[in-house]
């Protein structure tokens, strides 16, 4: 993965832009020696790294502002960085830009029970929002896999989803406003407490454009009342299709469930050594959960076990108490941990129509003995999101680049059974070269006009989601 | 010009002499001048999968064939989308014609559903659209998951055709429920019946509607879907935790809904009609400084429909209440004045008028509908 040639005039300057750096904020807030800044090389794409000129932590909104104030003036580019979650890059410096992190900024403003609604500094994790509200018994729905540490200005930035989201959305579906501050340093307050925009909908492109428009540094997010209760339901098949054809199923027969779970026999075989969740030996397992109050659940449950039955499971496993409850969704939830055990893995992040389920993992089966490489399914399948997790050993030579150019190939795949590259994770650097296979030049040119907008400069996080030839006549007349 | 095919409306605005005034169904007026511009020949079902709860359809597509498709599944489109004919009957150029799904998008319509499910822009998940200068564009795809660069989608929709001309629509579509109940509550007065609403919004009750009609006989409305079972579960759970005389109803008629989503109080009426977006608890304030003569509460107070004496400038009434107001119904002269839209605050009113020349660099999309 190329990033491109860092402007060595910039580096130069690397005094300058540090001293001015330092004469807007307080002390510590500027971050300049290179034994340091190797603490930003990288966000959770471990296999890229290259540290920034500097880093700055700002803790306020006017302090980000002075921050991107004194950066455009000299030209700098800027990267902004929530908690370092990303796993496609999103936030991998260059050497010749500033980290921007936004970890000091995790205040929560006003919690506003009654409206439905918080407000918090954009540093702070998915998580504590949730925490934050939950002995009133709310809860923020957007739930990624890595919530405990992720923050909410990451979340907005990658539109972030979670295994929730067939029912509750993603980031964008619960974010009603946020304060951001430009390129140049102006704060501009998008939306609010209020549910619609007065003109465009500029909030709706905002969130998911990865740091490129704006840096948000606070945001009011839409919270929910908890429901009175959850339960899921562990089905075992004998084959991917089967259960492939009972998610389609499920759905079409009008029950709605918060998540509808799927791993194939590689993922559950690791998952199930690693965790002890005690998991069924079959090629195909489902986790369905459903929630509402005790009377709601049984109905629902008894929906989908009605249709499970038809497509004949190896297994069936309902909760029957909270211990249960936990014990089906142990494996799922240790499922990234398992597989980073026994193997390094990329996880892939591809979206298609539930209807190309079966079609789909039987080619990823082929192209999986085709590069030699194993691959393990575990994905949202109510949505269609998939995480396929390609193993491969860092430490063998040309493991990491077979490994990609498989990615490739099951990203393309995607995009031609009608889905998309990435569902949730965003494009950063990883996906960036693929835009090509789902978007046209004209396609790609219109969302690049967006940022024309935003940050003419192009110095907010200029080398990520456009394909580099796309975006570099943009890069460089800047 | 009326083209049938996405080709055809790239030609048409390619080769445009001068603007246009882009039209679907043609139920509501938008003032623009220019040459109309159709897209009622762009229509059709393009691809519906059930199992995976999507839609494509062409912009032209009337609203009632999309709405009869998907009822043949029992799914539905579960923003509820409204019709504004009857509210606008009395407008000129407005009020009849057939609503299209790209009309809606166009416009982000969303019903009283909207508080729990979301707006259409929620439910959208690819557009593909001409711009001003002819150029086919598509953005998003037709997965509920797609984080694939920048949301163009949610960017076209409510941009009432000014960044560019729909041809076709990819939608999230929702089982449709099996029984619905209303929780009713008589004789509140605003401020009592947005605390109302508030308390069943915040429960964990799964409320897909929440509207007040003040007026001589006030009444407050809660609405609970799902199962039979479970509506008469939730409706009484609700109705205990509301007091006040709380009644439940599990056959109401579907019509009250209908009347809610399209403001049907207002139908007739000579007053002006304006649409006031604010969070809930500031709703009895703006009742408070906005002399209606008629008021309807939605989305548990967050939209507030307000029938005014003609050439009324809502906007300046709500003074520091945060949010905006949209000239829905007025005589054209008082459109002119006071504009159909909130004005924006200076930074984002530029960003907006840089968007819409960077997708229209002519100006001749449905000029001077939003700004």
């Amino acid at each position: 993965m190329d990033m491109p040639a860092p402007d060595a005039a910039i580096m130069a300057r690397k005094a300058e832009v540090v001293a001015r750096l330092q004469s807007v904020l307080p002390d510590g807030a500027v971050i300049h020696d290179p034994q340091e800044t190797r603490a930003y090389e990288c966000d959770g794409l471990v296999a890229y790294k290259c540290p920034p000129m500097a880093a700055v932590l700002p803790a306020s909104t006017d302090e980000v502002s002075a921050v991107l104030k004194v950066c455009h003036e000299m030209g700098v580019p800027v990267v902004p960085r929530g908690s370092g979650t990303s796993l496609a890059g999103g936030a991998l410096p260059t050497a010749d830009s500033v980290i921007l992190g936004v970890a000091r900024l995790n205040a929560v403003l006003e919690t506003d029970y009654d409206n439905r609604v918080i407000r918090v500094q954009s540093g702070r994790t998915n998580l504590s929002v949730s925490g934050t509200v939950e002995e009133q018994g709310f809860f923020y729905a957007p739930d990624p896999s890595s919530q405990l540490a992720c923050a909410i200005a990451g979340n907005i930035a990658m539109n972030s989803g979670g295994a929730h989201c067939l029912k509750y959305g993603v980031t964008t579906n619960n974010l009603l406003g946020v304060t951001m501050v430009l390129m140049d340093g102006t704060v501009v307050e998008v939306g609010g407490a209020h549910l619609d925009a007065p003109g465009l909908d500029l909030l709706g492109v905002i969130c998911g454009s990865e740091g490129q428009l704006g840096v948000v540094t606070e945001a009011t997010l839409r919270i929910l009342a908890k429901p009175e209760g959850a339960r899921p339901v562990l089905i075992g098949f004998d084959s991917d299709e089967v259960a492939g054809a009972c998610v389609s199923d499920i759905i079409k027969a009008g029950v709605l469930p918060v998540a509808i779970e799927f791993m194939d026999r590689p993922c559950i075989r690791a998952t199930d050594d690693f965790s002890g969740a005690g998991y069924p030996d079959c090629e195909a397992l489902l986790i369905v959960e459903v929630e509402g109050s005790e009377a709601e659940i049984a109905e629902q449950l008894g929906v989908i076990t009605g249709i499970a039955r038809q497509h004949n499971p190896v297994e069936l496993r309902e909760s029957g108490s909270d211990e249960e409850s936990a014990r089906i969704w142990l494996g799922r939830k240790a499922a990234f941990g398992a597989m980073g055990q026994i193997n390094d893995y990329m996880c892939l992040d591809g979206t298609i129509p539930v209807s190309a389920l079966p079609l789909v993992l039987r080619r990823i089966g082929e192209l999986s003995k085709e590069y030699g490489l194993d691959v393990a399914n575990v994905f949202h399948a109510g949505d269609g999101n998939m995480h396929p997790l390609i193993l491969y050993d860092a430490n063998k030579d040309g493991d990491l680049q077979t490994c990609e150019a498989l990615g490739e190939e099951i990203l393309k795949l995607c995009v031609e059974v009608g889905g998309c590259l990435t569902g949730e994770h965003g494009v950063g650097i990883e996906k960036r070269e693929l835009m090509r296979v789902q978007y046209s030049d004209d396609d790609l040119e219109a969302q690049m006009s967006v940022k024309d907008v935003f940050d003419p400069a192009w110095l907010l996080n200029p080398a990520k989601v456009f394909p580099l030839t796309s975006s570099s006549a943009r890069r460089d007349a800047a | 010009m009326t083209p049938e095919t996405e080709t055809e409306l790239s030609e048409a605005v390619r080769d445009a002499a001068g603007p246009l005034a882009v039209v679907a169904g043609g139920t509501r007026a938008h003032g623009a001048t220019g040459a109309p511009l159709s897209v009622a020949g762009l229509n059709g079902v393009r691809l519906y999968e059930p199992g995976a709860l999507t839609l494509v359809v062409g912009a032209g597509t009337p609203l009632a064939e999309v709405e009869a498709t998907l009822a043949e599944e029992g799914q539905r489109l579960a923003f509820e989308p409204p019709d504004m004919r009857r509210l606008l009957a009395k407008v000129a150029d407005s009020g009849t014609g057939d609503p299209t799904i790209g009309g809606v998008v166009a416009t982000n319509a969303s019903g009283p559903r909207r508080i729990q499910t979301g707006a259409c822009r929620d439910h959208l998940l690819g557009v593909r659209f001409v711009d001003g200068s002819g150029t086919i564009i598509k953005n998003g795809g037709r997965v509920m998951k797609n984080v694939t660069g920048y949301d163009l989608v949610k960017l076209l929709c409510g941009s009432h055709g000014t960044l560019g001309v729909l041809s076709e629509v990819a939608l999230k579509v929702l089982p449709a429920a099996d029984a619905m109940a209303v929780v009713r509550i008589e004789g509140l007065s605003v401020s009592d019946a947005v605390s109302a609403m508030s308390q069943a919004l915040g429960s964990p009750w799964d409320v897909t509607g929440a509207a007040h009609l003040p007026g001589e006989a006030p009444q407050t409305l809660i609405r609970v879907e799902g199962s039979a079972a479970s509506v008469a579960e939730r409706g009484g759970k609700l109705a205990a935790l509301l007091g006040q005389g709380a009644e439940v109803d599990v056959d109401p008629d579907p019509e009250i809904w209908a009347d809610v989503r399209d403001a049907t109080v207002f139908a007739g009426g000579s007053e002006d009609v304006w649409r006031v977006s604010v969070k809930p608890s500031d709703a009895p304030e703006v009742v408070r400084r906005v002399p209606a003569s008629k008021l309807l509460l939605d989305w548990g107070g967050g939209l507030i429909w307000a029938g005014v004496a003609p050439g009324s400038d809502v906007r300046g009434m709500l003074g520091d209440v945060a949010g905006h107001a949209t000239l829905v119904r007025a005589e054209s002269a008082t459109r002119t004045r006071l504009g159909t839209f909130h004005p924006e605050a200076t930074p984002l009113a530029a960003i907006s008028e840089g968007l819409r020349s960077k997708f229209d660099p002519r100006g001749i999309l449905n000029r001077g509908v939003m700004g």
